[in-house]
């Protein structure tokens, strides 16, 4: 594509989104994932103090409330999105075999998305009291 | 398919004096991973919570137990210092603190405030389990 025989300049392909199609997106997600978890790690303490030394049905019925689990539910939210992020950052940094490289980035998203899963239905079930 | 082109490569890290900017920002990445694997421990806790009074027993088991005190304290540090060196690259991000004694206040900073905020939240728990 790029090779010998192509008439596109470098500057060409690093134009508007650049090579990678997607441009600083990742950048910008990054950072708003931090700022909305830096707003939400005092309520989160919060809850996970509020919690302490209760037995199951006490952080059940805790956990259950509107809320606290909305409040929950967007840390999980900002905290998936965030490490999957930063984890790609660093399988492309320290990873050099295209094919390793692609295995763990897949694994990665399953890893991400299988504990905010997870997390979510944990939350969801705790919330409708069954 | 085209030839790969040989590019140079950036010098490694033994290269490298080490700084304290240089080790808060290979510190960074490390409380990032760690957080990462630590969120199993986050989505465990809650899933037993929603599975009943067995489940929750047994992270209770864990937690009380004196690995799981010591996984926890280093959780809870990883979390806190994420945040506030998090922070620092804010002011990064926006242009300010870029000189020389600005970054090492900065990065001071960063790793005081983790460190207190660490204890102080354990403090604040133990404070309250007690009275449980």
């Amino acid at each position: 594509m790029s090779g010998p025989s192509s008439l596109r300049t470098p500057l060409a392909r690093v134009r508007n989104l650049g090579s990678s199609h997607s441009g600083t997106q990742d950048f910008w997600r990054q950072r708003l994932t931090a700022v909305a978890m830096a707003l939400l790690i005092v309520p989160v303490v919060v809850i996970v103090l509020m919690l302490l030394g209760r037995n199951q049905a006490g952080a059940a019925q805790i956990l259950g409330q509107l809320p606290i689990a909305i409040i929950l539910l967007l840390f999980i939210l900002a905290s998936a999105w965030h490490m999957k992020i930063g984890m790609q950052i660093v399988i492309e940094d320290y990873v050099h075999s295209e094919k390793m490289k692609l295995a763990l980035v897949m694994a990665n998203n399953f890893f991400c998305i299988a504990v905010a899963l997870a997390s979510i239905y944990a939350i969801l079930k705790l919330s409708s009291g069954v | 398919m085209t030839t790969r082109i040989e590019r140079p490569l950036s010098p490694h890290l033994q290269t490298y004096r080490v700084t304290l900017t240089m080790a808060l920002s290979i510190i960074h990445r490390a409380t990032g991973i760690a957080l990462y694997f630590g969120t199993l421990l986050l989505a465990w806790w809650l899933i037993a919570a929603a599975s009943g009074p067995t489940a929750y027993a047994h992270v209770q088991a864990f937690t009380s137990s004196l690995i799981g005190k010591l996984i926890l304290f280093g959780y809870t540090w990883a979390l806190l210092h994420h945040l506030v060196s998090g922070i620092r690259y804010f002011f990064w991000d926006l242009g300010y603190g870029f000189k020389a004694n600005e970054r090492e206040a900065l990065t001071w900073g960063a790793l005081i405030a983790g460190i207190a905020l660490t204890v102080l939240v354990w403090i604040i728990a133990y404070a309250i389990g007690a009275g449980r």
